[in-house]
């Protein structure tokens, strides 16, 4: 039994790993191709080598640490911005109860009934990270960047958190599995369309994703937190923000997008990983498309459409959902 | 399990630590900390307490203490803000202009 | 057994973060250490068979209460203070209360609670989302109203007492002639 959930943690860390590395070509790629370039197509067959170069560049790259920045945050900064990201994909399942080798073993680590507010827990711990790489860095650019980070992030945790009641109000229960299972015929996206959009909003603004990367916004913060981060520090900010993005892509998919339901899959149980790794992929898809193609929006305009429009939507689904459930389901 | 009394001693120990804190810092922000530490105590030994009962009440407690925590969190800090506007010092011993 | 090396590896990290929250001279040191304790605490409730409240206690202490914590200790930049003893000997008296109390306690649960029994086991449905959302909307509904409407009137308090009396200057360059 433990060694079981050991293997299956061991297994989501490496494919999280792995998906961030090659999260970052299917990017550059797919943001090529709309661009009207190739991308990078060197490395390998394809490209398909590219992240392993990167890796190697940023090992090898030199590691700074500015002279009056606090040592001890400023290295565990990148450390506990990673953590949550790679915790939160505990509670994603990834299909039913398969047939191993004779024996019945369940495609997902933990089935816990309070899942979905673990996702919304570890989201909120998230915010430490980024706020202290920002602090510790001793630099101004840096200090703005993390403080608007935590502001934002904060502020899009409440209609994240609010997207989250539709699918729990539908499946009556807390635990992904439950609301994975619960959309088996329809899936949610079609009775929560409002939610699910201001899900996607909220996630992209949540992982600092265009068009919400104010954080990172060259032209006025140089780059944000991470401004005086090199080597391999840096690339763990990276990491955490690609894990992230895949993260939210398989809860958006189990929450909205019926999970790892689909044809035939109560007849092949193996095919229910399949269909959650095509849905995030679409969803990442989707993601990198909006990044091509929508500006950065003015951090002002962010918070008010936080606030004062997504906020109330979030509150108005509830509610709609909330009394349309009664007066049906009774 | 270990035995409810564990829990309970921890919460003891975790609120004397508070009042300590409480009683020996200066920085108005670290004493407001330790106040939080004190409302964690608290609700260690409610949730205890409503495990060995088998009662959701203490946990319907711990629910509220962190709610009405949060309004006072805001309010707090906020005060703390405003006073540092003025005194340009969070030092609980400088905030003595109400002394006749 | 596992349950007790796990509540003593707990108590000892919510121990020994308690102690460097009150002892760390840096501010900012000090929120990350109670973050920590509210962080194993929660740890300590989802051993208890409370994981809603865990969950709410990570999310609303450690996600929400902490994170404005540390906002304004970087906004004021009150990391470091001076600490000097003003009180003479309030350090002492301090010390010798807080032992004092603890003994007392010790003696009084000792006392009270008898032989060392274990906790019983829950039912597997005690505490979970459903028990607590219908306890809370049943029993605990009027409490339930009366917080939210502290927590709007909290709201409303912040928003006045940070706002600036400064009517607000503005940016689009043209009053600004100085």
């Amino acid at each position: 039994m433990i060694l079981e959930w050991i293997l299956k943690s061991v297994f989501i860390l490496l494919f999280m790993t792995a998906g961030f590395a090659y999260v970052t070509l299917f990017e550059r790629r797919v943001l090529a191709r709309m661009q009207v370039r190739i991308g990078p197509n060197r490395a390998g067959p394809g490209g398909i080598l590219q992240p392993v170069a990167d890796g190697v560049k940023l090992i090898f790259k030199e590691e700074l640490i500015p002279a009056d920045a606090n040592k001890l945050i400023f290295v565990l900064a990148p450390i506990i911005t990673v953590i949550p990201a790679l915790v939160i994909t505990a509670v994603i399942p990834w299909g039913g109860v398969v047939n191993f080798f004779g024996r019945p073993v369940a495609l997902y680590l933990s089935d816990v009934n309070v899942g979905v507010l673990f996702i919304l827990a570890v989201t909120s711990i998230s915010v430490y990270g980024i706020t202290l790489a920002g602090w510790s860095s001793n630099n101004k650019y840096a200090l703005l960047g993390g403080l608007r980070a935590t502001a934002q992030m904060i502020s899009y945790e409440l209609s994240l958190g609010m997207s989250f009641v539709g699918p729990i109000l539908l499946a009556g229960s807390m635990s992904m599995l439950d609301i994975v299972n619960s959309q088996a015929h329809m899936w949610n996206i079609v009775y929560q369309p409002l939610g699910f959009l201001i899900y996607t909003f909220a996630g992209l603004a949540e992982v600092n994703r265009a068009p919400f990367d104010m954080p990172e916004a060259e032209q006025e913060l140089t780059a944000g937190y991470h401004v005086e981060y090199s080597s391999m520090k840096f690339a763990l900010f990276f990491m955490a923000e690609y894990i992230k993005v895949i993260a939210i892509s398989m809860i958006g998919s189990s929450l909205f997008l019926g999970g790892f339901h689909g044809p035939f899959v109560d007849q092949f149980p193996w095919l229910g990983p399949i269909y959650l790794l095509a849905k995030t992929v679409l969803s990442l898809f989707v993601i990198v498309w909006i990044r091509a193609t929508l500006p950065r929006i003015r951090y002002d305009r962010l918070m008010a459409l936080g606030w004062k429009i997504m906020f109330p939507l979030a509150l108005l689904n509830v509610l709609v959902t909330a009394v349309v459930i009664i007066l049906v389901g009774g | 399990m270990a035995p409810l009394y564990y829990y309970v001693g921890l919460s003891v120990i975790m609120f004397v630590i508070g009042i300590l804190g409480m009683l020996l810092r200066r920085n108005a922000i670290v004493i407001f900390m330790s106040l939080e530490l004190m409302f964690n105590a608290a609700n260690l030994a409610f949730i205890a307490f409503s495990r060995h009962y088998q009662s959701l009440n203490g946990q319907m407690f711990v629910f509220f203490v962190m709610a009405v925590a949060a309004a006072e969190v805001a309010v707090g800090l906020a005060l703390m803000v405003a006073i540092f506007r003025t005194r340009r010092s969070i030092d609980v011993d400088q905030i003595s202009s109400m002394k006749g | 057994m596992a349950n007790y090396l796990m509540f003593f590896v707990f108590a000892v990290v919510v121990v020994g973060s308690a102690l460097g929250m009150v002892l760390s001279r840096n501010a900012i040191y000090s929120a990350l250490f109670l973050v920590l304790n509210f962080a194993v605490v929660a740890l300590l409730y989802v051993q208890l068979g409370a994981p809603f409240i865990a969950m709410a206690q990570v999310t609303v202490y450690a996600g929400a209460i902490m994170v404005l914590f540390l906002f304004v200790i970087m906004l004021l930049g009150a990391e470091q203070l001076s600490e000097e003893e003003p009180l003479p000997g309030q350090r002492v008296a301090a010390l010798l209360l807080g032992t004092g109390f603890i003994i007392a306690a010790t003696i009084l649960i000792v006392v009270q609670a008898g032989p060392a029994t274990p906790l019983p086991a829950p039912e597997a449905t005690f505490a979970s989302p459903m028990d607590v959302g219908t306890t809370l909307f049943t029993r605990y509904t009027l409490p339930f109203e009366v917080v939210s409407a502290i927590l709007l009137v909290a709201m409303i308090g912040a928003i006045v007492l940070t706002r600036s009396d400064r009517p607000r200057q503005s940016i689009t360059g043209a009053e600004r002639k100085d």
